[in-house]
């Protein structure tokens, strides 16, 4: 529609302040997702869950070892907030060991996809030619192997260890993200501000991180926050094929699949850590979106 | 009686920044057989007053408020969407301005054309193909039996406007919204898809409501005018009587827009090249083969140009889409890699630069965009822009960067205070004025503009000509201006080189060349320029 030459004036909190150094993109993005309570709340609620993770050894009611075979699986009661599992371990207990886990495989897991995969996909989209076409099929060859058999080939190699199953992860999930990158990188780069860029005499480095990376950020932070479940969930079915916690160690993807086996008889078992993981998600799926939106000028700012 | 007629049709888009109002009470009318000609920029409504009669607006955010629209007979507000359906395509036709996205690309075009005619008309499959190929070659289609076939990528823009007009006169509407169809395209083609407009219009006496945000067009085709701004008719009467004795201070604003005149000789020029360009040859090859990809042909783009530009001089490069002239443009500036000539400036060979001495030298040589919506990152504050060249070459330090960000802005006529606004917070001509900005940050000698204001409306272009003309000898810019539009040309540079297929074709003083071409190709260059001739004080 009509775009009057005059454009509409900013809020006073952006236009205000003096920056002289830095990027004001994140500045600017800070500021807006301040005013984003939903996305604001879920960052408060993970941090929390972090704190508690970190504190569980003082918090946590019992140990994650404890066995009252006697008790074996009782409902939520006064002692037992959660209620115990069949082994009569306090499922309270066992969610907060689970969660350091889980969110440790969750954040390093994902953070090795997303540096690897980010870099890889921008590096080949950018230089184009030969190198995108051999970087490309390596892409291609490691996504043909079959995850399964890779995985138990690491551990008759190596044994199980939770660092493997980082490296497990981090193999497969970068590949998605390399493709997506790449191809919004393809994209950006025929942009005339890519060729001003470079007319002005800049370095690759600094074309890629100041003007490649921050506009395909959207749909790399869309997919970060979609990686970061499955991949808490990979690590259940990896800790399955023997790579990654073993029982009385626990994660919230261990305790689930626990929990579903015996779903009929002690719903709570599933419930509790399903719940768990659930309304971590969705507070990393509201902070994904505030993160998406505040880093985007466009989106209206109010 | 008039076949069309308007009465203080109202439009507006409720969003939720507020209510713009993008038409607002117009009226006209226009009779059997008679070509109205709607004129306005971008946003003065001229294509929604027409969309909004036939339901293509989308509503809501779109909602038609008041007015009344006739057509032979039938109150087209009031229709619903079936019975509006009955009218569109078959007693009122479209052409769009884009023909590379308004056909199907998967779909042969005689399939296209069938079935637009019988979705109207009770014809079976064999005679609707006899009629797409009258329709084909009514439009100049050669061998239509054979062409009929074909998909659309298989034809050039011209004739894919072409299918295009074919599709839209096929079910034999009595009255044609053409919008824009002709801004896409080609000068020379642009010249044909009138002439054929105005010899179908004849022929079958057609009404015509033809859409444009130039006047120059509009002129050489309709019987009566419509000009329009910000949702309102401004001005409407027959060519003569607007451009003779304009009323309005906008249609006066929109004829002086048009450049007529001749740049003014500025002093004498040195005779000493800033920029020599020695035989250069640029061509992009194609590969073939998934993992040993070999080169199985090339295009050439560049075919062995020579040119040079003296200092302080504007040199016009002409040409028409694919005739290689932008990506001349691109070899001088080592945005594209050329195979085989050299570039010098001011006596230093571009071409052996390595890649280090590049970088530094780059700050020599500047480029502006064609698109001021692609040429700026969208996630990077105008300071951050302009801050990113001084500090890269050290013309800034922290403690003067703004000092320096601030005389930049005051150069290209931007508000100081706008520094700390992203790119989508600007109209086009401000944004293309932060791109001339950031060429300008690092003070360089020469200038390569590559259709710097063919995508801004006429009387913002005017603007930006003027300021670019101001730069060059404020600065002492020498610039090579890449453009397709002659008048342009004409009113902004010194000398001209026309391009074709890769090569120069011609190249001398301005006027020398627009007076007496001495390529044919250049002559039809010049024949295609829509005249204006009706005595306006700037025309003569």
């Amino acid at each position: 529609m009509a775009q009057p030459e005059t454009a509409p004036e900013r809020s006073p909190e952006l236009s205000g302040q003096a920056l002289e150094s830095g990027s004001s993109l994140w500045h600017d993005a800070f500021v807006r997702l301040r005013r984003n309570r939903l996305a604001m709340m879920s960052l408060v609620f993970l941090v929390a869950l972090v704190l508690v993770a970190l504190a569980t050894p003082w918090l946590a009611p019992y140990s994650y070892e404890e066995q009252d075979l006697a008790l074996g699986a009782s409902a939520p009661s006064a002692e037992h907030w959660l209620g115990t599992d069949t082994l009569g371990r306090d499922l309270l207990t066992r969610i907060m060991y689970g969660t350091r886990v889980s969110l440790m495989v969750g954040f390093i897991a994902t953070a090795v996809a997303l540096g690897i995969g980010v870099l890889w996909g921008t590096t080949a989209g950018f230089l184009g030619g030969r190198v995108d076409m051999v970087m490309m099929r390596l892409v291609d060859v490691l996504y043909a192997l079959p995850f399964a058999i890779f995985v138990v080939l690491l551990t008759v190699i190596f044994g199980s260890s939770l660092l493997l199953l980082f490296l497990a992860i981090g193999a497969v999930e970068w590949l998605t993200m390399a493709r997506i990158v790449r191809g919004q990188v393809l994209g950006l780069r025929r942009q005339e501000f890519i060729e001003a860029a470079i007319s002005l005499g800049l370095s690759r480095w600094s074309i890629i991180t100041r003007h490649l990376i921050p506009n395909a950020l959207g749909p790399i932070i869309v997919y970060t926050t979609l990686t970061i479940p499955s991949v808490i969930l990979l690590e259940s079915f990896l800790s399955f094929l023997g790579l990654g916690v073993q029982a009385p160690q626990s994660s919230w993807g261990s305790l689930i699949s626990d929990g579903v086996d015996t779903m009929e008889e002690y719903p709570w078992l599933l419930i509790f850590p399903g719940l768990t993981l659930a309304v971590a998600l969705f507070a990393l799926n509201f902070l994904g979106d505030g993160l998406r939106d505040a880093l985007d000028p466009r989106v209206s700012k109010d | 009686m008039a076949l069309l007629s308007v009465e203080h049709l109202s439009v507006h888009f409720h969003t939720r920044e507020g209510v713009v109002r993008a038409v607002d009470g117009v009226s006209f009318s226009v009779e059997p057989g008679e070509v109205l000609g709607i004129v306005g920029e971008s946003g003065s409504g001229k294509s929604v007053a027409c969309y909004s009669l036939l339901g293509l607006i989308p509503m809501p955010p779109g909602r038609i408020e008041s007015g009344r629209a006739e057509f032979d007979g039938i109150d087209l507000l009031s229709l619903s969407e079936k019975q509006l359906r009955r009218i569109r395509g078959r007693r009122i036709s479209m052409v769009f301005q884009d023909p590379m996205t308004s056909l199907n690309p998967y779909m042969r075009i005689g399939d296209q054309l069938v079935e637009s005619l019988r979705q109207h008309h009770r014809v079976d499959k064999k005679a609707a193909r006899e009629r797409a190929i009258l329709s084909l070659e009514e439009v100049g289609i050669r061998e239509a039996r054979q062409r009929i076939d074909n998909y659309p990528h298989e034809f050039s823009g011209g004739m894919r406007q072409r299918v295009m007009v074919a599709m839209a006169l096929i079910t034999e509407p009595e009255l044609l919204i053409a919008d824009e169809p002709t801004t896409a395209l080609d000068v020379t083609v642009q010249a044909q898809i009138l002439d054929l407009i105005k010899e179908i219009q004849r022929r079958r006496n057609l009404t015509v409501v033809f859409i444009s945000h130039d006047l120059g067009v509009v002129a050489g085709l309709a019987d009566h005018i419509l000009v329009m701004k910000s949702g309102q008719v401004v001005e409407a009467g027959p060519p003569k009587q607007i451009f003779r004795a304009p009323q309005h201070p906008y249609t006066r604003q929109l004829i002086e827009a048009i450049p007529t005149s001749a740049k003014s000789a500025v002093g004498t020029l040195e005779d000493t090249p800033l920029l020599d360009v020695r035989e250069l040859y640029t061509a992009f090859p194609v590969y073939r083969g998934m993992f040993f990809p070999r080169e199985v042909s090339r295009v050439e783009a560049v075919k062995s140009v020579s040119l040079s530009v003296r200092k302080g001089e504007i040199l016009g490069l002409v040409g028409e889409s694919g005739s290689g002239k932008s990506t001349l443009g691109r070899s001088i500036m080592r945005l594209v890699d050329s195979q085989s000539g050299e570039v010098w400036l001011d006596g230093k060979s571009l071409s052996a630069l390595r890649k280090g001495e590049l970088k530094r030298a780059r700050r020599d040589f500047q480029m502006i965009f064609q698109d001021p919506y692609a040429s700026l990152n969208p996630r990077m504050t105008v300071f951050d822009t302009l801050a990113e060249p001084l500090l890269l070459h050290g013309l800034a330090e922290r403690g003067n960067l703004r000092e320096e960000i601030n005389q930049l802005m005051d150069d290209v006529g931007l508000d100081r205070r706008s520094v700390r606004k992203y790119p989508h917070e600007f109209s086009g001509g401000q944004r293309q004025r932060v791109a001339i900005a950031r060429a300008l940050a690092v003070r360089p000698r020469l200038i390569v503009a590559d259709e710097p204001v063919s995508a801004l409306d006429v009387t913002i272009q005017a603007q930006i000509l003027d300021l670019l003309l101001a730069l060059t000898q404020r600065h002492g810019l020498t610039m090579l201006f890449i453009s397709h539009d002659l008048a342009v040309v004409r009113y902004l540079c010194d000398r001209v080189a026309v391009m074709r297929q890769g090569e120069l074709v011609e190249q001398g003083e301005t006027e020398a060349v627009f007076s007496h071409p001495q390529h044919p190709y250049t002559r039809d260059l010049l024949d295609a320029i829509p005249s204006v001739d009706f005595g306006t004080e700037s025309a003569q």
